[in-house]
């Protein structure tokens, strides 16, 4: 297989000569060379039906000489002269072969996109300023560009279901559906949930749902997205906002050890869809709507927005001085071994570094992190679902995380553990703790973003920023080094891990230094071993293997095996 | 090049100015009589008096949001206005009409629409852009308010303002 990668070949592409692997899809070798075939039905991802015919390009050999003939000289770069082709051919499922021509533009590629384009709008609703895919929609994309600009139809359009509800997440509109097939193929092929279908075949054809079946998998948002159309949105986007309002970040999903890169799409500091972001290391081009989903909380009511401080029963609102005043008063009169710090494996490899910082400046008895272990999906979905575990277990030098939970609480019923840190955590519900066993404790800090019972028991009160507020690294399952990236700014109060432990750090005696995330970046690499000179433009958009922890990602373990099997490109 | 300005020559008679004051006194004099007798009037008494009907048919005045015949705002929340407005007046949250309303093959309405005047600088941008014929500047100038939320007009003062609106394109008809 390797061998035959090697084995270059000269395909020309627009009048000039390129060399790419045997077995490259036309269509790919065109992106390669800078030129783009506009598709609709054609992913990498999937099999190509070629029913679009939208990427319909001129292609051409060195014809085959008479009987009798002379071969045709080659020229003085060694390429024999093309004989082109009168019909076009599709460029999405056909693969290069060698002194192969292939002309995406000309009169020919230009009519064929224009009749294509014709054909396709000829039925399509104008209902664009209602529909949530405009401003990111290829059919309007392409037809600014290859359409004719005016409909010469002049008959009804034809009427078709619209408004339908194919499932709990997803909403159909038949009319506006172009017959790609994208979403009938990922559903078969990537969910194995093969629930969509075509049903009245014709100029009626509908996409439909199979009767006493609903579009209900873990996977099924990922069919929005690569929707070419608006003929599939998104229940929870619907009519939220429009796209081109939306600023967007490239960050990693925090939701499980797989770190699913996405784009966050954000306007005001206000969160308003999460869409997945390629990268064939991690999670190919998909994320499971569970985690794609679960960002609501962050704009909601029960955000921690300033500091507290325990006042008799209730809390009441402090500053950040004051806050981080009392918590290192309150430590500093207490001896190493009596405090413990539970820290959290939903913080970035920069905040453990702190957390490693603060237990070693206090001495801290017991240092350890909250494990999230469930079962795999089979898909995406880690079984650790914390974004984190490897970084922790790399930085804090946990052998088994959250082994320790447990003597910790015994210490603080035996009375020798005085003094609870838990950050970013949230011990009652998340952890083996009821709020009885605080009781006996002289003092416990929690900093979390959201009100929660350990907040409710807790001393000092601190507000965390969550995962879009933050800037960072992480580790994921498999030991890959991936960037956290700030997409909005957190309300109130809120700071950072980081800087929450460096100011706790710097009142306690310790120095400070510290300014920046990019300041403990540096620092990180410096000082842990396995980190030690990766710099941060190396990480990039799609992160680094750094360590391998032998984990592997079933989904791109089956892509792997359909890209062998010539089924996708990949 | 500087270019040199011929200066005119003046007679004697124009050296002395006198026949030139004399000449606009008069013009001067002459409307001070007939405003005093009243023969002519010079100052509007606005706002008891108003230019109103004289607005020409293009006047921009306050952005206002349309119904139709049949009653049906024709607004569809699509924010294009809200993209192109220049000082960023226009706040709009769109909703979902609900499936039990007359209107819910439209889908979507402003549940929601904000006009900041203070902000608005009546450039029409919003008019010209709306793919609804929603939206149109009416001849409203006189805009005031005692206090900054007083000046944001929401939904229904804009659907107050701009009222019912025949002869418009109907794209939602019975076909569609």
């Amino acid at each position: 297989m390797s061998e035959e990668k090697s084995d270059l070949i000269d395909v020309q592409i627009d009048g000039e000569w390129h060399k790419f692997p045997k077995g490259t899809r036309m269509i790919e070798a065109c992106k390669e060379a800078g030129v783009e075939v506009p598709h609709y039905c054609y992913h990498p991802k999937l099999t190509s039906p070629g029913n679009c015919r939208m990427c319909l390009v001129e292609m051409g050999m060195p014809p085959r000489p008479r009987p009798g003939d002379d071969p045709a000289e080659p020229d003085e770069d060694g390429h024999l002269p093309i004989g082109w082709m009168p019909r076009p051919v599709i460029a999405c499922a056909n693969t290069i072969a060698p002194n192969m021509g292939i002309r995406t533009t000309g009169p020919l590629t230009e009519e064929c996109r224009r009749g294509v384009m014709e054909f396709l709008l000829a039925n399509h609703p104008l209902d664009c300023p209602i529909c949530d895919q405009a401003g990111e929609c290829s059919l309007q994309e392409f037809s600014v560009e290859h359409g004719k600009g005016e409909s010469r139809f002049r008959e009804q359009k034809v009427k078709k279901p619209k408004n339908v509800d194919i499932g709990p997440r997803i909403r159909l509109d038949d009319e506006r559906c172009i017959m790609c097939s994208r979403c009938i193929r990922f559903t078969d092929e990537i969910a194995d949930d093969p629930v969509l279908g075509f049903t009245d075949r014709g100029s009626h054809t509908t996409l439909a749902v199979h009767p006493g079946h609903e579009l209900a998998n873990n996977y099924s948002l990922n069919t929005v997205d690569i929707c070419p159309v608006g003929a599939l949105t998104s229940n929870d986007f619907r009519f939220q906002m429009r796209v081109w309002f939306m600023k967007e970040v490239n960050t990693i999903d925090p939701n499980c050890g797989t770190g699913c890169n996405i784009v966050v799409h954000s306007r005001q500091d206000e969160i308003y869809r999460i869409t997945p972001r390629e990268n064939n290391d991690v999670n190919s081009a998909w994320i499971p709507d569970s985690h794609r989903l679960n960002y609501h909380w962050i704009n909601s009511e029960l955000r921690l927005t300033d500091p507290l401080i325990k006042d008799g029963k209730s809390h009441r609102q402090t500053s950040w001085e004051d806050a981080i005043e009392l918590s290192a008063s309150k430590l500093s009169g207490l001896k190493g071994s009596e405090i413990a710090i539970v820290a959290s494996a939903r913080m970035t490899n920069e905040e453990l570094f702190m957390v490693r910082r603060l237990a070693t400046h206090l001495d801290a008895g017991y240092v350890d992190i909250v494990p999230r272990m469930e079962k795999s999906d089979g898909y995406l979905i880690s079984a650790d679902r914390n974004p984190n575990t490897t970084g922790a277990k790399l930085i804090l030098g946990l052998e088994d995380p959250g082994s320790k939970l447990g003597k910790i609480k015994d210490a603080i019923i035996k009375d020798e553990v005085k003094a609870l840190l838990v950050l970013q955590e949230n011990l009652i519900d998340d952890a083996d703790f009821a709020a009885e066993d605080f009781s006996s404790l002289e003092f416990l800090l929690t900093s979390y973003p959201m009100a929660n019972p350990t907040a409710e028991a807790a001393d000092v009160v601190l507000p965390g920023a969550c995962w879009a507020e933050k800037s960072g690294t992480m580790l994921n399952v498999t030991g890959r080094l991936q960037r956290l990236n700030q997409a909005i700014d957190g309300p109130g109060q809120t700071m950072q891990s980081w800087e929450i432990i460096r100011d706790l750090i710097q009142n306690t005696g310790g120095g400070n230094g510290i300014y920046s995330t990019q300041d403990l970046f540096n620092l990180l690499t410096s000082e842990i071993p396995d980190f030690v000179g990766v710099t941060w433009d190396q990480i990039g958009d799609l992160g680094m293997q750094l360590v391998d922890t032998g984990e592997t990602i079933p989904l791109l373990e089956k892509e792997r095996q359909r890209i062998a099997k010539g089924l996708i490109v990949g | 090049m500087a270019i040199v300005v011929k200066r005119p020559k003046l007679k004697w008679w124009e050296h002395l100015y006198l026949p030139a004051i004399v000449g606009g006194m008069r013009v001067t004099l002459g409307h001070l009589i007939k405003t005093l007798s009243g023969k002519k009037k010079v100052t509007m008494q606005y706002p008891e008096e108003k230019w109103d009907e004289n607005l020409p048919e293009h006047y921009r005045g306050a952005p206002a949001l349309v119904t139709d015949e049949q009653d049906r705002e024709r607004c569809v929340a699509c924010q294009l206005c809200e993209f192109i407005c220049p000082p960023r007046a226009i706040t709009i949250k769109p909703e979902e009409i609900p499936s039990d309303d007359k209107w819910a093959k439209v889908e979507k309405r402003p549940k929601a629409f904000d006009i900041d005047m203070i902000r608005c600088i009546y450039c029409g941008l919003c008019e010209e852009v709306c793919p609804e014929q929603a939206i149109f500047l009416r001849k409203d100038y006189a805009i005031t308010g005692t206090s900054r939320e007083e000046m944001v007009h929401d939904k229904e003062r804009l659907y107050e303002i701009g009222g019912k609106r025949v002869g418009l394109v109907n794209k939602w008809n019975g076909l569609k």
